[in-house]
């Protein structure tokens, strides 16, 4: 009897052995898959991206220095556009269609939304319908919109002052110079043969210097971006990818992708791979929705943009404008405007334009957003005891296309109009003379709102506004991209604000908490008495 | 007093095993969660996600051997919980312990558990775990309850339940490492749990077939 209840015992102890050692090897199939060759493959996202950047590179099938069109004397520069025009025939009305050309939102109708309609910023305020000379020196025809397009602003390789240029030539001709107006002549003829797709520069022009200066305007885009090293730009990088504006603001007749308007920059995920001629490339159109190792990370894709991690900060080179308070502008120097410097070189006080801060390496601020900015205009009717949002993101958690998504928020101190609670427009340039000559917010706000046909009181206000930038561009390597912690954090987390759900490591339930700590602390309290209690006892017991 | 006590052999191989890769299965489940909970700082988040997640799923799957091995072996009776001699259990810790009177309900292999245990280790492997286990794996897999169906839930209920479970094992585990010091001697029972050798009293009665297994 003995012996087979020994064996049966024993055999059964062996195979319960075997199961405990399976169960253990069958738990490594999940063992997580980081501690695996990190080194040995790219990520997948990071491999889909370089199978979609091959066609990369600039390359052309014609020489514009060979062209007969291009042999000839320019005095000025809608001799130019004619020229180029007699090939590209198309083109001058493909531009007429974009929002470079227009300075309107292609998709409302009417001429409210947009720098040459109702749009208000809490920069130079608005371009009254373009009629304020300083902003149209961005525009890109040959003089503002009169004189028709000037090509080479977006495809001219020489950097040139064509006003000057023509000037000179002008000048010196009728003075009979005409050794200088041959060599005038010579530089134009070279800068018109120099022809390109837009670089970095041309795009730069306007969009580093917005807002009445370098790097006022957007965080992630300044002159740095002009040649960035690749720890500034992993995208256009000098020393990485070292791509174009134009990889990924793909065109279309002349219409540039990436604008945000009023429509989400986003409505469709989807990859070069599925649709190598998408009219709009997103960081997913080329490394998927599931670009990393580690599919925990990839859970985040469907609510948190890229940017989000991969932005740690903007303005890492250049420091940016945040603040400006036009409320102190005007202050004179023996009857003379002055400007003050400060930090990182940058004014900190301008007459003409007020106080301002600067600062560098700046944390985004976060919101939900579905691609789609709302803005305020100077049609409508502002609340002036509140900050008001001259420009907000537009989304929530949930809602279609949502994700949390990186911002440059800009304050400002700005006019309003007192008695019909909205925001004003002076008229500011020099040329115009405006605000910046004469130092008279009446005169130029009564001018400026003339021509934008809006009621003015005459009582003039301050009222603070913010502005909000996507922030997209100045994507950092991976080894910059945030920490896990940044978020998902007790407290001062990067998402603090963001309400409504609940995040692991920044949310908790207090009360749960207290409860639960409570109890812990009550048992090793309860443990620590009982043993103690034996510990006395004992004695008394050998006694007995 | 050795004299006065005797060996029997109370827990194989595969339970020790198990008893062992369970407690440091909770220690890492406890202090990475505590870490993800933000009660201290030592690993960093990510890597306290990845191996509490890990170990998550490690106990799952043991926890699949476990209940196998507990029905096929019959030892799930161990666990029927039972009034009788409760109060008499209940009376000895809190009284008739600091006497030094003898435990009321002495180990036997057909009863490891005394009355307090069952009902303790019940409501553990048959309720606490299980639902730490199904919360566990629902916030491991948030992204895709809507494909399941899910989408009732939300994070914050997930997350309450798992947390208060957790609590309640954390005090479990204090209770019990406790608890493991009052044998005969403070280590006796701790060491029964790894050579399988409890020491009982001689004066128990201990069936033949209880001395054979050794």
């Amino acid at each position: 009897m003995n012996n087979p209840n020994k064996l049966g015992g024993l055999v059964l102890q062996t195979r319960f052995y075997h199961i405990c050692v399976m169960a253990i090897a069958a738990c490594f199939a999940f063992f997580p898959q980081a501690q695996a060759g990190e080194e040995s493959s790219p990520a997948p996202g990071r491999a889909m991206a370089r199978q979609a950047g091959i066609l990369s590179g600039d390359w052309s099938t014609a020489d514009h220095s060979e062209m007969e069109k291009l042999q000839q004397t320019f005095e000025s520069g809608p001799e130019i556009t004619e020229a180029c025009l007699s090939c590209h025939a198309k083109a001058d009305d493909q531009l007429f269609h974009t929002i470079h050309w227009k300075w309107l939102s292609p998709y409302e109708d009417g001429d409210l939304i947009g720098k040459a309609g109702y749009s208000i910023n809490n920069f130079c305020i608005s371009t009254n319908k373009m009629e304020d000379q300083k902003c149209s020196s961005c525009h890109i025809g040959w003089n503002g919109k009169e004189d028709g397009i000037n090509c080479l602003r977006c495809h001219g390789g020489a950097d040139m002052d064509w006003q000057a240029q023509f000037k000179d030539y002008k000048f010196f001709k009728e003075m009979g110079e005409t050794e200088l107006v041959e060599e005038i002549q010579a530089d134009i003829k070279e800068a018109v043969t120099d022809i390109t797709r837009p670089t970095r520069q041309n795009c730069g022009s306007c969009h580093f210097n917005g807002g009445g200066g370098e790097a006022v305007k957007h965080g992630d885009l300044d002159a740095s971006l002009i040649k960035p090293k690749r720890s500034l730009d992993v995208h256009m990088g000098i020393d990485g990818q070292d791509f174009s504006c134009t990889r990924c603001h793909t065109t279309q007749e002349h219409q540039v992708s990436g604008r945000v308007y009023s429509t989400p920059a986003v409505s469709e995920r989807k990859s070069l791979v599925e649709d190598d001629l998408a009219p709009k490339i997103s960081c997913e159109s080329c490394h998927t929705a599931t670009p990393h190792k580690d599919d925990k990370i990839n859970d985040h894709t469907d609510m948190v943009a890229c940017q989000s991690c991969h932005i740690p900060e903007f303005a890492r080179a250049h420091a940016t404008e945040m603040t400006w308070d036009w409320s102190k502008a005007g202050r004179l120097k023996e009857g003379k405007p002055y400007i003050e410097k400060g930090k990182y070189d940058r004014p900190v006080y301008k007459s003409i334009k007020g106080t301002f801060t600067w600062e560098k390496d700046v944390v985004p601020k976060y919101y939900w957003y579905n691609g789609s900015v709302a803005a305020v205009t100077a049609k409508d009717v502002i609340d002036p005891s509140k900050t008001v949002r001259l420009s907000h993101p537009v989304g929530e958690r949930g809602e279609g296309q949502s994700r949390i998504f990186p911002f440059k928020v800009h304050w400002a101190k700005q006019p309003y109009d007192k008695v019909n609670n909205t925001l004003v427009t002076p008229l500011l340039s020099k040329k115009n003379n405006g605000y910046w000559k004469t130092f008279d917010w009446q005169d130029s706000i009564s001018r400026g709102m003339d021509i934008m046909d809006l009621p003015w009181s005459g009582e003039l206000g301050f009222v603070e506004t913010t502005y909000v930038f996507p922030t997209t561009h100045m994507v950092a390597p991976k080894e910059q991209a945030l920490d896990c912690r940044a978020c998902h954090r007790l407290k001062s987390g990067r998402l603090e604000n963001l309400a409504g759900f609940y995040m692991p490591g920044r949310d908790r339930f207090q009360l749960l908490d207290y409860g639960a700590w409570g109890l812990a602390i009550a048992a090793l309290a309860a443990v620590l008495l009982h043993a103690i209690g034996r510990i006395m006892a004992s004695p008394g017991k050998k006694e007995e | 007093m050795s004299e006065q006590m005797k060996k029997i052999y109370l827990y194989t191989r595969y339970e020790r095993s198990w008893h062992w890769l369970q407690m440091a299965l909770i220690a890492v489940l406890l202090a990475t969660g505590l870490e993800v909970h933000g009660v201290f700082s030592l690993i960093g988040f990510e890597r306290a996600v990845d191996i509490h997640n890990f170990v998550g799923l490690t106990w799952l799957i043991a926890f699949f051997f476990f209940t196998f091995w507990l029905f096929t072996t019959g030892e799930w009776k161990q666990y029927i919980p039972t009034t009788r001699k409760m109060l008499v259990v209940i009376r000895y810790y809190s009284y008739g312990i600091f006497r030094g009177e003898p435990h009321p309900v002495p180990k036997s292999k057909k009863a490891k558990h005394n009355p307090l245990q069952r009902l303790t280790y019940l409501s553990l492997a048959a309720f606490m775990l299980p639902i730490q286990m199904i919360t566990g794996l629902l916030y491991w897999s948030y992204n895709s309850w809507g494909a399941w169906g899910l989408d009732f839930l939300t994070m914050g209920v997930v997350a309450f339940v798992h947390t208060a479970m957790g609590f309640g094992i954390l005090i479990f585990v204090i209770i019990h490492v406790y608890m493991t010091t009052t044998g005969h001697t403070v280590f006796a029972h701790i060491k029964a749990m790894i050579t399988g050798w409890e020491d009982v009293e001689a004066g128990t009665p201990v069936e033949e077939w209880e001395k054979k297994a050794g």
